[in-house]
């Protein structure tokens, strides 16, 4: 057991450095660099901001200068945010992207499935279409469409909430941006959750337990929605990178300090160092934990365990 | 099996509950909320760039002088000054009670300071320039000379004296830029470079630097040490990093922000009608223009064909119909704002557009083009929306008055950065100047040989001759002459077409009180105040 994991932790090491190397390469293979700006530096000092950053320095030098420094755990300084290195900006960064994320899961799996089943149980009448017709638009419109729409009629019109991140700091500026990462979601799971509790509803073992007087919320409670759920367990994962892919734009429009936003941005600006940190930063998370899960299914699986 | 929904339900609200509550800062007194269209590369003033970062740093700094709010040069941590007959050394005099924010006084040897390490190689500030007229500065910046050899010097602890290579009348101004802000040394003993950090900083300026949350906001609270603070009215700043120019209109409607840093380019009619006096549009030291790739055919050699391209634009319809935010057409270089300077103007402004159209064509065909044998050529530009119209716009002109075809391409930012600068593929790209200081050099030095800045390689030694003659001429007047014929041989080779001068635009909350419009689009906070809406 302990075998096998170690090997493969060993195992991991060379997909990370894969990963580095590649990311490494293509942000310095990306025209122009972070200091290049319309009003262009003179020569003199454009060498030493070059020098002060190692910019000057051969790829292959740089590239080992960044490994030694990652093997310490240091990220480097952001280019763009010279006051602040980079792991600094990931460590306030990140937990922010992921609570938005985690909200906007939470959301999607509660509203979704309510609705999806409140379909079902209720199939072909004008709840079932309202709730459908409402669902197609939440997955063919995008995010970036509903998002200023929110704010037009809920800051803007309505004064409900804030239209920005840094207008307040109580709750509700959440409200706004988990709502809208939310909607592609629940709209997608109200359509699967809707589809599977038709089918479970229609099975033997609901009609028993119709057939023994219980009442149809008694029995989706206790037998219809568990099996109904299983289509919605399997799209967890994609629904997941949804919301990844989905926060970069939404943290952009309201002003959130996410990773999404510097991850963009960093991109735009060359910030070499902040994208490959960010780089860095998910690859290592995305592998420790197909890790866990592989040692994990070790645990669970005697099978796997020695292979 | 029981149900699991409301637990999952309570989860998601516990959650919301503890993270949401999770920050409370008190907004104290009466809190200034402005936009900021990016973060400040830093609060280091020496480590800032943009117009952004100046901005804030206008507020938690301040330099010898400073801008008062319609744009006049104005005192500030210097109470008065001398200049020499010769124009080659000033005497500063400090106030006696200016103060940092934790109460010590401001001397001249913290401006020394800060000057030194301006220039100093290891600090790699990007303005390390700024102070080029200042004796040794450019050699310290190379490397050749320390930075102690600066030609800035502490008389006594309230004089300061700064002597110069040559005359150069707008180095009052570049004493108000942030690069040029006196440095605390105890912080920076104490913190090294992290001496700008929220927690760490220690400033002179009316304003402190609260808190940074990089991408959020930058919070200013009143700086009761400061020299002024009984004529500042606002308790506090929220600069709001708001990247999309729709995102920050939306919460100014929202009534979340009193200034904006910018207003969207589109349906700018509908805004001036809504907005009324809100609506804040003033001339502004900038220039939109195209650039000539000098160094490679078909515009290499070829003043008339260059000519053709620029005459055949109609500015005028430009300005007016396709970006239509109030911007002045440019037939001139240097901004028409800009302080003791009467611009020169292209040779044919005074014509009509058809008259122009008339010669543009017969240049375009001396040039050896036709209609069999089209000019064909790349016009190059950094993606955005304005750009393209504008782009659109000219294409379709060159079309229509000379028959050339321009291909247009538009490119990331730092990809045309990057070519512009090859001067390999680029033929003709879009670029723009913003002035630094309020003076005409600061447009023609753009184009000086040697600078990286002339993208489009122009050189004439016409050209370096008047700039050389006005750099070493002490009388204003006489100096002037030489940067306004410097201009007039410039513009007859047209290595440039200048389009528009640019505007500043922002929307200001009627309960804003002390908003003045300038040229160099600087509103600093203490200037500022609330009051009630009429």
């Amino acid at each position: 057991m302990l075998r096998y994991t170690l090997l493969r932790v060993l195992g991991a090491i060379p997909t990370l450095l894969l990963v580095i190397a590649l990311a490494f390469l293509m942000v310095h293979a990306a025209p122009g660099g972070p200091f290049d700006d319309e009003r262009a530096l003179p020569p003199d000092v454009e060498a030493n901001i070059q020098r002060a950053y190692h910019l000057d320095e051969p790829l292959p030098k740089q590239f080992v200068r960044y490994l030694g420094g990652l093997l310490r755990g240091d990220l480097g300084p952001s280019y763009r945010y010279r006051d602040y290195t980079v792991s600094e900006l990931i460590s306030t960064a990140f937990p922010l992207s992921m609570r938005l994320g985690a909200l906007a899961m939470a959301l999607a799996i509660v509203a979704g499935v309510t609705a999806g089943t409140i379909a079902a149980l209720r199939q072909d009448s004008y709840v079932d279409r309202c709730i459908m017709a409402l669902s197609m638009t939440g997955i063919s419109v995008p995010v970036f469409v509903f998002a200023p729409v929110f704010v037009l009629l809920f800051a803007v019109k309505l004064q409900w909430l804030p239209a920005g991140w840094s207008s307040t700091s109580g709750v509700s500026r959440f409200v706004l941006p988990v709502i809208t990462l939310a909607l592609p979601q629940i709209a997608y799971i109200a359509r699967l959750t809707r589809a599977s509790m038709i089918d479970v509803l229609g099975s033997d073992f609901v009609r028993t337990a119709r057939a023994q007087g219980l009442g149809t919320l008694t029995v989706v409670r206790l037998h219809a929605l568990r099996p109904a759920m299983l289509p919605v367990l399997s799209y967890m994962g994609p629904a997941i990178a949804a919301i990844l892919t989905g926060s970069v734009v939404v943290e952009e429009i309201f002003g959130i300090p996410g990773l999404g936003q510097f991850f963009v941005r960093g991109a735009l600006n060359r910030d070499y160092t902040l994208v490959l940190g960010i780089v860095v930063f998910y690859a290592t998370l995305i592998v420790s934990l197909n890790l866990i899960v592989d040692v994990l299914y070790g645990v669970i699986d005697p099978r796997v365990r020695y292979r | 099996m029981k149900l699991r929904l409301p637990r999952l339900l309570l989860a998601f609200i516990s959650i919301f509950v503890v993270f949401g509550c999770s920050q409370e800062s008190p907004d104290a007194g009466v809190v200034l909320q402005r936009g900021l269209p990016a973060d400040p590369e830093s609060l280091d003033h020496h480590k800032a760039r943009s117009t952004q970062a100046a901005d804030v740093l206008r507020d938690i700094g301040e330099g010898l002088v400073a801008y008062s709010a319609t744009g006049e040069l104005v005192p500030a941590a210097a109470e008065r000054w001398e200049i020499s007959a010769d124009r080659l050394s000033y005497t500063f005099y400090l106030r006696p009670d200016a103060r940092w924010s934790n109460g010590e006084a401001v001397t001249a040897a913290h401006f020394v300071s800060g000057l030194r390490r301006l220039v100093s190689p290891a600090t790699a500030a990007f303005y390390a320039n700024l102070l080029q007229a200042v004796v040794n500065a450019s050699d310290i910046v190379a490397g050749d000379k320390p930075p102690e050899s600066l030609g800035v010097e502490v008389v006594d602890d309230l004089t300061l004296k700064v002597r110069l290579e040559r005359p150069t009348p707008y180095i009052l101004s570049l004493f108000s830029h942030p690069g040029t802000f006196p440095l605390h040394p105890g912080s920076f003993v104490e913190h090294g470079d992290g001496f700008a950090r929220p927690g760490n900083l220690v400033s002179n300026g009316a304003f402190v630097l609260d808190a940074w949350v990089p991408g959020s906001i930058i919070a200013l609270r009143r700086n009761e040490q400061y020299w002024n603070n009984e004529n500042t009215a606002l308790d506090g700043v929220n600069y709001h990093v708001i990247v999309q120019d729709v995102a920050e209109l939306n919460r100014y409607r929202a009534g979340e922000l009193h200034v904006t840093s910018t207003v969207p380019p589109d349906n700018f009619a509908e805004l001036k009608v809504h907005f009324g006096s809100e609506l804040r549009i003033a001339p502004y030291l900038g220039l939109y223009y195209y650039g000539f790739n000098l160094t490679r055919p078909p515009f290499k050699d070829k003043p008339g064909l260059r000519q053709a391209l620029s005459m055949a634009i109609d500015r005028d319809m430009l300005a007016e119909n396709i970006i239509g935010r109030g911007e002045a057409p440019a037939y001139s270089w240097v901004h028409p704002g800009v302080n003791n300077y009467k611009p020169t103007v292209l040779s044919f402004t005074a014509l009509t557009q058809d008259e122009r159209n008339k010669s543009a064509r017969r240049l375009y065909k001396e040039a050896g083009y036709s209609e069999e044998n089209p000019l064909r050529f790349e016009l190059r530009y950094n993606t955005s929306d304005t750009n393209k119209k504008i782009a659109v716009a000219i294409q379709s002109m060159w079309n229509e008055v000379l028959g050339a075809e321009a291909t247009l391409v538009n490119e990331e930012f730092q990809v045309l950065l990057a070519n512009m600068r090859d001067a390999e593929i680029t033929q003709v790209f879009r670029s723009s100047w913003i002035g630094d200081y309020d003076d005409a050099h600061t447009f023609l030095s753009v184009l000086q040989a040697g600078s990286e800045t002339n993208m489009p390689r122009y050189a004439s030694d016409e050209y370096e001759l008047q700039m050389r003659r006005a750099a070493e001429q002490p009388d204003l007047d006489r100096r002037r002459l030489y940067l306004e014929e410097a201009e007039r041989v410039m513009l007859a080779d047209h290595p440039v077409i200048p389009l528009y001068f640019y505007v500043s635009k922002h929307l200001v909350s009627p309960e804003v009180r002390g908003w003045g419009d300038n040229v160099l689009d600087y509103h600093y906070s203490q200037h500022l105040s609330l009051g009630a809406t009429e």
